[in-house]
């Protein structure tokens, strides 16, 4: 075993995907601007050069036939990784991956797969405004058929592309964009795959469970490192997976310290908080202590502004501050 | 009725039998769908074929048994003549366990891997970016192989048309598309949705060969996608064909069918695939009547047999409602090829 090594997110995503072009022949990388530019996110730099254009291809702006044709490839024996820009992107795909990629194995009575992953970038905080900042991991979460992930680490960023090309089902990767910078500690070679079927604790406590995901997962983190010195002790707890919830974990944390907290930079109507929020009701309705609450995005799109766009998503302060109201009831 | 020209392939009387067999076999087929959605055995939405058995038929003489078919909601035509056993077809109408998609798709979702019939697909111009990536992993896999796309000219109007033949065109992939121009988008006629009705010129524009031929001549469909799977083949990239053709029944069993005239429909009729076809191999004295009611007789016997075997199949327990959503993991997850 090798020692743990830091590195970005970004690289991570590059090694991930370097790491399955050169494990897997049947894997290839498609997606506006991934070859010759890098990758809208630089994720890709470099690997045309070192793959070439039958694996590494750019394709024209066509949302929809580049993600069908990803979905069709995998039905054809490949392991297409298909690279979309962003989530706000992925719409102009959502009836290749809802209508296509989620049903024809049922529909065909289980006669086939879909291996493909479809990456895309999500979520706020640079300013884009509201056609490229927007968090819709629940709208995929919603559809069976597919799995949705979100690498809040960079050891999942660089451990969960392998794991999910070897699902034989569409996996849908929701990097969020205000990670790409960050760096963090990846295991040695040889030790890649991780799980991507259990939510994981990144940090214990008693006093109150916080459920998040994504790009939420290092403000959830922060705000717990503030409730410590007021000593709340918060258990944070990262999704990871999104569909499907592991039910279990968010359970047996929420039994033991009565009390949720879930903070998710999707609009709070109909939001994957909503779900687990009525998932705690629906199963650990008498060990509350508290009435469960949310953290999301106001109901507004993204606004351009650096001071609105923040008043519009989740950060440390509303989060602390909302866990403080849950305890102190 | 003018007959068919006759045609640079010779047309053999074993061949010409075939051809008719294989149109009656569907005209018959979706008679018996008729009386059996009114017997309310099928449910649903169930688009007839009848009018257009020339272009299923013809089409499917140009495919191997490795080439792939990615069709439309209207596709019972192509599954039977593909080979998908008429018994799991008209199963799969009834939504029995013994269909060819285990009664989870109906009419409209007809699958068969075996057989590369890749659906029966209900939305409109979603199956050609699925095609396109069928080809595309065929070209990666250095397989020879067509993928023949088959949708209506409703099609042409979706963004999918557009990107799908961009793409096949920029890859040079293997893709035969064919444009079964039945006039009507559901209700819809072309002129009233298509600023140039000529959709070959949509597939022109992206540089693809592409072929106008007259669908409702068996001969005619067989010969152009002889001629285009074999470009396609030959990789010399996608090629598209344009069939003119019409559906004598309306849109779905739902259709009143207002919005065209009678007179029209019975035009069409005039030039129907079957009894034009019918016409022609009796004045050439390729076939005769009893030769013809021989198929009659047996093609009944096949509809027969294929709606005892629907009736007699059972229906999917309840219990197994959630399978087949995802597929199961191989058994050692995770592990690195090398």
């Amino acid at each position: 075993m090798s020692a743990t090594r830091r590195i970005t997110y970004r690289e991570a995503v590059r090694e991930a995907l370097r790491e399955a072009l050169l494990r897997d022949p049947r894997v290839f990388l498609m997606g506006e601007d991934v070859g010759r530019y890098g990758g809208s996110y630089a994720c890709s730099s470099g690997l045309l050069a070192e793959f070439g254009e039958e694996r590494i291809r750019d394709t024209p702006l066509s949302e929809s036939g580049f993600v069908g044709a990803g979905i069709g490839a995998a039905i054809g024996g490949m392991r297409p990784i298909v690279e979309v820009m962003t989530v706000n992107f992925s719409l102009l795909a959502l009836d290749q991956i809802v209508n296509n990629a989620a049903t024809v194995r049922h529909m065909s009575g289980g006669q086939i797969a879909v291996p493909v992953v479809i990456r895309m970038a999500t979520g706020a905080g640079r300013q884009l405004a509201a056609q490229h900042s927007h968090s819709l991991e629940c709208w995929y979460a919603h559809v069976p058929g597919i799995r949705a992930v979100a690498p809040a680490t960079v050891a999942d960023a660089r451990g969960m592309l392998w794991t999910a090309l070897q699902e034989p089902n569409p996996v849908v990767i929701f990097e969020h964009a205000t990670l790409y910078n960050d760096e963090g500690e990846v295991p040695g070679e040889g030790e890649l795959a991780v799980d991507i079927d259990r939510a994981a604790v990144r940090r214990a406590g008693d006093d109150l469970s916080l459920i998040t995901y994504g790009g939420s997962l290092k403000k959830a983190l922060a705000a717990a490192d503030a409730l410590a010195g007021e000593r709340i002790g918060c258990e944070v707890i990262d999704l990871r997976t999104l569909r499907p919830l592991d039910e279990e974990t968010i359970l047996a944390s929420v039994r033991r310290t009565h009390r949720a907290l879930i903070v998710d930079e999707g609009w709070r109507s109909g939001s994957l908080a909503g779900e687990i929020a009525a998932r705690i009701a629906e199963e650990a309705f008498f060990d509350l202590d508290a009435p469960v609450r949310r953290v999301c995005s106001a109901e507004v799109p993204i606004p351009y502004p650096r001071h609105l766009e923040e008043a519009a998503t989740p950060q440390v302060d509303g989060i602390v501050a909302a866990a403080r109201g849950l305890v102190r009831r | 009725m003018t007959a068919p020209e006759p045609h640079k392939v010779r047309v053999t009387r074993e061949h010409a039998r075939e051809l008719l067999r294989q149109m009656i076999l569907v005209r018959r087929f979706e008679e018996a769908c008729i009386e059996l959605y009114g017997a309310q055995k099928i449910r649903g939405f169930l688009h007839l074929y009848i009018g257009e058995e020339a272009n299923a038929v013809g089409v499917m003489q140009a495919l191997t048994p490795d080439d792939a078919i990615v069709a439309t909601y209207r596709e019972h035509g192509h599954a039977l003549i593909r080979g998908i056993p008429p018994t799991a077809v008209m199963a799969e109408m009834f939504g029995k366990a013994t269909g060819c998609s285990r009664g989870r798709g109906g009419s409209m979702h007809l699958f068969d891997v075996s057989r590369r019939f890749y659906g029966g697909n209900a939305i409109v111009g979603g199956g050609l970016p699925l095609a396109v990536g069928l080809a595309l992993a065929d070209k990666l896999r250095g397989l020879a192989r067509v993928t023949c796309c088959i949708f209506g000219e409703g099609a042409a109007a979706e963004g999918e048309f557009h990107e799908s033949l961009n793409l096949a065109a920029l890859w040079k992939l293997p893709v035969l598309f064919v444009c079964e121009n039945n006039r009507y988008a559901m209700g819809t006629a072309i002129e009233r949705s298509e600023s140039v009705p000529d959709i070959r010129r949509h597939a022109e524009a992206y540089g693809i060969v592409a072929e106008e031929v007259d669908g409702m001549n068996v001969v005619d469909v067989e010969v152009a996608a002889r001629r285009a799977a074999e470009a396609v083949r030959a990789g010399d990239g996608p090629r598209f064909l344009e069939n003119h053709t019409y559906r004598f029944r309306a849109h779905s069993m739902f259709d009143p069918d207002l919005y065209r005239d009678k007179a029209e429909v019975e035009a069409w009729k005039q030039r129907g695939p079957v009894v034009r076809f019918t016409q022609w191999v009796l004045d050439t004295n390729t076939l005769h009547r009893a030769d013809i009611d021989a198929i009659e007789t047996e093609v009944a016997q096949t509809i027969a047999d294929a709606v005892a075997f629907a009736e007699a199949s059972p229906l999917e327990p309840v219990e197994d409602l959630l399978r087949d959503v995802y597929a199961p993991r191989p058994a050692a997850p995770g592990a690195p090829a090398s």
